[in-house]
């Protein structure tokens, strides 16, 4: 049995690839999202697929589930047991102001005060007992926060990263009489010093659990009733999946899974054409995602925040969002600025070409009167809005204040669009010691491939990568992640004060960690590999440096080699008179599956010849005006397909421009390659 | 020097839209690199987690600011052009030449400054071998010698006392650090050997700037380059007055009190007056603090670039959407307030100015607008940074150290809501230094860290809550100092709100109490192993009048307990 199913639940749609590896054999499916209970979304998306799930070997879902909880705070009510005197380390935090400048906006911290007690018990800084537990006291506070009606519980001590004792016996009282498996221990979700990170984390955790417990168990069982005999797999954060019957326990790891899929599925399809360094590029309604991928790993970190104050510092691929995305409004201040974004139309009412009551313009409304976009092939609108009014509309909110026509109206909104998004790229790659002309930009979502041409030669970029399913790029993203768990263990010394050995140890220790985890999940996998890492700063820092530890069993003159390359290259400082420190050890235990082919997912209906796949000339604009552009239908491009730009590329839902002058081709598995 | 005036506003080359807007967010992202790198390899703890830093690119010839970047401290909005300023007269009084690779440094506050932990990097950049512009960034050093470690004297009466004071001169020459001003540095401060992390990371930033700033000139050309400059600092200008001109033309007056000075026992007033005249091509609003106290014996004076500094960050916040470059000041006409504390001249003692006294003329400039805009406005926050001092040696290590302690204070309340708890000082971004990080490193135990019940301003959007905390000391001897404000008086309420609850500082050594005679100031308090420093920051000003806040709401907040029912019943004025 070889049929496995990737599906990802978008906002709007849930995505579904299901491969056969024996016989190539791929479908695709696109459903409704059920935002209610997305199983629903799931189940009609391998019905569509016309599939059994008794037929199938593996499932691997991306879920949004405890992403749309945390942000609409449909959460558990949870309880914390903390250390004496920092109950309110929670609400308090590291309070800066939701913006640079304005005195007002509002935090609500996850847990209340009124649930949120306090135990006497304490460690010191090197993790010996100051003041032991008082577990009558556990106990006391625990069945307080069940009777406040409670349904998961934070234990989160002060120094628990470097001596977790007494949060395990807390975990132990409260476990004996808390009615569910909903107990959630600081150190165990992250074991890194700063007690408001660890303890909203935490948080986190907790408040989602129930929540995700509850989405998996019926799925699950949805699943078991068609006959699906096998694991369910669940992607996390880090790109990597965990088995359903697990995945709750670490639920916070879900939290920040809705791009990882995609930036996975970019790693694997640059790697399998030959481009493993790729800047991803996912540009959807609301916003862009942007992430690094160097060797066909992408960049993770533990240092995101999912809204202000709420850090999340757990290993995730590290996407910077920003807010510009196809409904991305644009407008003209009082002092003649044009701007784009961040403020969207969102889905209600939308771009002014949706025909749902938008009239302000936005970037997809300029893609249209660009010509850029197929104005009757806008992906559900039933009565499309004629193309005079939106024109109109742009005239009236950008053309006429600043006295463009309504070409340079539009066009204007294009270029502010993609400078915004070349700003956030030039973050992510020379902000952290990068040149982006080393990379691909690899385009997807339902925008990307618009503005990626655009975007590339802004940034120097030498090539563009389409996948042959944008769309489906984050279905392809579950369909080929391995499995993948992450360790952390804080050591916090000098450098020179380490015993050589001491470091390969913990690595092993934690690749033994991961590799009872993956045995315990019973997935298939072919290999276990472990990616190590260490953060590492100079005595006296406070942030930190990751550095790639390609070798476990390296020295300890060669683990300060590493990372004083990697301070000269990331700050251009060389600090020989100051001691470097050892922070962190991490290292991602990954269980390899199965390795899927791309080609069978390219295969379409290629004609014999590109006029074949021509089907229709438009005029479009492009810097310097207006021209004829031949369009051509994705699917219907001939195998090795080469031409040169303008041209317009449609498929279902997605559309790719082609500026003049750039040189695209279909390579082997089917990605449209553009030399720009 | 090559002089290059750029040309009267008007007659610039005509700039299209979408170039001006690339080259607005072009040269912010300049800035913004700039700010990335400097705290990602800074060492001080005060520029690394605090943000206490800001970066920014100023004109060749005035000095005047040309971008900042946005996660900069507010503070340094308009410090920084005046140090620059004070760079480029000395560079012609003189002759000084200037060559590529030449980095200034400069703190003196007399000369565009601050006080004196704030340690300007002032870098020439060229372009096509000529001057084109100046590169200037700003960091927080933990100490720079004087009577106190850390730097915040409460009772110093000359600068001399606060630290050493650097003139305007060169750091690096044509890219290379100056051993020898280096040792005279290094020799004048404490914990001074991470320092030159801190001098190599604040040079970096400079040089990431330089970079960038060399790739736009490249691909824009300068002349457009400088064409930009100049119609967007029209265009700032131009949405000042409008945010402006919708002000009612009128005279607004707000106060504003100083615990005291540090050395002398008595309140010292901020009498500001704000004047709001014209429409959206000519709307200015001018400045009056004529009638505040004359200079002061201890460190609460605060000079010129601070005073002006503050004004223009107590704007920005009140119309937080319009840009920040020189002609975002342009509308805003201070009168310069000679014989005042706050206008310092040398040898006046400074140190509070930067973190306390700035605060307190940004409260009076809200409480001024207050009655002007109400419905934009907010009641006054905590308006304090609070910063707290402790300097020793750990005998387990037998290193000395220098412990900082920020903290955040309630909010006022506004037309939008509540007030937040512990946001941080008006004129920082800092966030606080978990108490993981600080036991790991100072012989210390903080036996709490939690909300300040009661201290938010009753209104019917009250105020937010501060902080409590009290720390023990486990080892050897120490001394403790304290800068901090709102001891006597909370922060004002607005439209009938309450004021905010006070600062409160308690020291027990060896077994009894102590509170400072002043309150929230006192310097070199004697500890020792075993002794407890508390403190408890201020609340909120609370915003319209109590009695029509929502009972709901107030049971909430009972039963959270924000406040106790007494409390609750007293304040908000209603029997539960």
């Amino acid at each position: 049995m070889t049929k496995l199913a990737g599906i990802d639940v978008g906002g709007t749609f849930t995505d579904l690839i299901l491969v056969d590896d024996a016989t190539g054999e791929v479908r695709l499916a696109k459903v409704p999202t059920t935002v209610d209970n997305q199983a629903f979304g799931v189940l009609a998306a391998i019905e569509s697929a016309g599939a059994d799930p008794a037929g199938l070997a593996a499932i691997i879902h991306g879920t949004t589930t405890t992403t749309n909880a945390m942000l609409e705070r449909k959460i558990a009510r949870v309880g914390l047991i903390t250390t004496r005197g920092f109950r309110d380390v929670l609400e308090l935090g590291r309070r800066t102001r939701p913006t640079p400048y304005g005195l007002t906006g509002t935090f609500a911290p996850l847990i209340p005060r009124e649930l949120r007690l306090e135990v006497a018990e304490r460690m010191d800084a090197s993790g010996a007992v100051l003041t032991p537990l008082d577990e009558a006291g556990v106990d006391a506070a625990a069945r307080a926060l069940r009777a406040a009606g409670c349904e998961a519980v934070v234990i989160h001590f002060l120094h628990s990263y470097i001596n977790p004792a007494h949060e395990r016996r807390a975990a132990e009282i409260v476990r004996a009489l808390w009615p569910n498996d909903f107990v959630t221990t600081g150190h165990a979700v992250v074991a890194e010093y700063r007690e408001y990170e660890r303890g909203v984390t935490a948080a986190v955790n907790a408040a989602v659990q129930p929540v995700l417990a509850r989405y998996i168990e019926r799925l699950a069982g949805e699943l078991k009733a068609r006959g699906f005999a096998r694991e369910l797999l669940v992607m996390q954060g880090n790109g990597g999946t965990v088995a359903a019957s697990m995945v709750a326990e670490a639920a916070v790891n879900t939290v920040m899974s809705g791009p990882a899929s995609g930036v996975i599925a970019a790693a694997y399809t640059g790697t399998a054409s030959g481009e493993p360094n790729l800047i991803t590029y996912d540009m959807g309604g609301t916003s862009t995602d942007v992430a690094l991928i160097q060797d066909g790993l992408p960049s993770v970190s533990s240092e995101l925040e999912l809204e202000y104050a709420m850090p999340i510092h757990v290993p995730m691929v590290d996407v910077t969002t920003i807010g510009a995305g196809g409904g991305s409004l644009a407008y003209v201040d009082a002092a003649g600025m044009l701007h784009v974004g961040p403020e969207s139309a969102g889905a209600t009412p939308g771009p002014i070409c949706y025909a749902r009551g938008g009239t302000r313009p936005t970037i997809t409304d300029a893609n249209l009167v660009l010509g850029r976009l197929d104005p009757d092939k806008l992906l559900s609108v039933k009565e499309p809005v004629p193309l005079e009014r939106v024109r109109a509309l742009i005239r009236e909110h950008v053309g006429a204040p600043l006295g463009l026509d309504d070409d340079a109206a539009a066009a204007a909104i294009l270029t502010i669009a993609n400078d915004k998004m070349a700003g956030a790229i030039r973050m992510v790659s020379l902000g952290r010691g990068h040149d982006p002309r080393d990379f691909a930009l690899f385009a997807f979502g339902g925008a990307g491939p618009l503005h990626a041409c655009a975007l590339a030669r802004e940034l120097g970029i030498p090539k563009v990568i389409v996948p042959a399913r944008p769309g489906l790029t984050n279905a392809l993203g579950c369909a080929v992640a391995d499995v993948r768990h992450d360790y952390v263990r804080t050591v916090n010394r000098p450098l020179g004060e380490l015993a050589e050995g001491e470091v390969a140890r913990v690595f092993a220790a934690q690749l033994r960690e991961g590799e009872a985890m993956i045995a315990r999940e019973r997935v298939a996998v072919e290999r276990i590999d472990a990616v190590h890492s260490a953060d590492m700063q100079f005595q006296g820092q406070s942030h930190i440096l990751s550095v790639a530890v390609p070798d476990a069993a390296l020295s300890l003159a060669q683990l300060r080699e590493r990372f004083e390359a990697a301070y000269w290259l990331r700050f251009g400082v060389e600090l020989k008179e100051i001691r470097p420190v050892l922070v962190n050890l991490h290292t991602a235990v990954i269980g390899r599956r199965r390795p899927l082919s791309l080609a069978a997912i390219a295969a379409a209906a290629p004609r014999p010849t590109l006029a074949e796949a021509r089907i229709a000339e438009r005029s479009v604009w492009f810097a310097g005006g207006r021209v004829a552009a031949p369009v051509y239908r994705r699917e219907w491009l001939p195998h090795a397909a080469s031409f040169t730009g303008p041209a317009i590329v449609q498929q279902l839902d997605c559309t790719t421009v082609i500026e003049p002058g750039v040189r695209a081709r279909i390579d082997a598995i089917g990605n449209l390659v553009l030399e720009v | 020097m090559h002089s290059t005036t750029p040309q009267p506003a008007g007659t610039q080359p005509a700039l299209d839209p979408v170039t001006l807007a690339v080259l607005q967010s072009g040269l912010n992202q300049v800035c913004n690199e700039m700010d990335l790198a400097f705290v990602r390899a800074a060492f001080s703890p005060v520029i690394a987690e605090a943000l206490d830093r800001s970066d920014g690119i100023y004109h060749r010839d005035n000095g005047e600011l040309i971008a900042q970047g946005e996660l900069g401290l507010p503070v340094f909005v308009g410090t920084m052009q005046f140090s620059v300023q004070a760079v480029i007269e000395r560079v012609r009084a003189r002759g000084i030449p200037l060559e590529d690779g030449d980095v200034f440094i400069v703190n003196d506050p007399y000369l565009g400054g601050t006080h004196l932990m704030d340690v300007k990097f002032v870098k020439p950049f060229f372009h096509q071998g000529r001057l084109w512009c100046w590169l200037a960034n700003t960091g927080h050093w933990p100490d720079t010698g004087g009577m106190v470690p850390g730097g915040f004297s409460a009772n110093a009466t000359e600068v001399e006392q606060e630290g050493l004071r650097l003139p305007p001169v060169k750091l690096y020459k044509k890219g290379v650090l100056d051993d020898e001003i280096l040792s005279i540095i290094l020799s004048n401060i404490r914990v001074a050997d991470q320092r030159i992390g801190d001098i190599k990371a604040q040079a970096a930033a400079l040089a990431t700037g330089e970079k960038r700033l060399a790739a736009l000139l490249e691909r824009y050309g300068a002349d457009t380059v400088d064409a930009g400059i100049a119609e967007l600092r029209r265009r700032a200008c131009a949405r000042m007055r409008a945010r402006i001109a919708a002000i009612p033309d009128g005279v607004y007056e707000g106060r504003a009190l100083v615990d005291s000075d540090g050395v002398v026992d008595e309140p010292l007033t901020i009498a500001m007056r704000v004047t709001k005249r014209g429409g959206a091509t000519d709307a200015t609003l001018a400045f009056d603090m004529s009638g505040s106290s004359p200079p002061c014996r201890g460190p609460m004076n605060s000079v010129i670039a601070t005073t002006k500094s503050s004004i223009y960050l107590a704007v920005k916040h009140v119309f937080p959407d319009v840009p920040i470059n020189a002609g975002t000041f342009e509308p805003l006409v201070i009168a310069e307030p000679h014989d005042t504390f706050l206008y310092a001249t040398y040898p006046r003692p400074v140190s509070g100015c930067a973190a306390e006294v700035s605060q307190r003329i940004a409260e009076a400039v809200f409480a001024a607008l207050a009655r002007a805009i109400p419905d934009q406005l907010f009641a006054a926050p905590a308006g304090t940074s609070g910063n707290l001092g402790v300097g020793g040696t750990d005998p387990l290590t037998g290193r000395s150290y220098v412990m900082y302690v920020i903290s955040g204070g309630g909010y006022g309340g506004s037309a939008r809501g509540d007030g937040i708890s512990n946001g941080c000082s008006t004129i920082g971004i800092s966030k606080t230094t978990p108490v993981e990080i600080m036991e790991q490193r100072y012989p210390v135990l903080f036996e709490e860290f939690s909300l300040h019940e009661g201290s938010g301003g009753a209104g019917e959007h009250r105020g937010g809550f501060g902080v409590n905390y009290r720390i023990r000391i486990r080892r050897g001897e120490a001394v403790a100092s304290m800068v901090m404000d709102h001891g006597r008086t909370g922060p004002q309420g607005a439209l009938g709100g309450a004021d905010g609850g006070v600062n409160r500082v308690r020291i027990v050594r060896g077994g009894t109490a102590y509170v400072p005679p002043h309150l929230s100031k006192d310097q070199n308090i004697a500890l020792t192993a075993g002794d407890l420093i508390e403190v408890s920051t201020p609340g909120g000003g609370g915003y319209g009048d109590a009695r029509a806040r929502p009972r709901a709401e107030i049971e909430r907040d009972i039963a959270r307990g924000y406040y106790t029912r007494e409390q609750a019943q007293r304040l908000f004025g209603v029997a539960l």
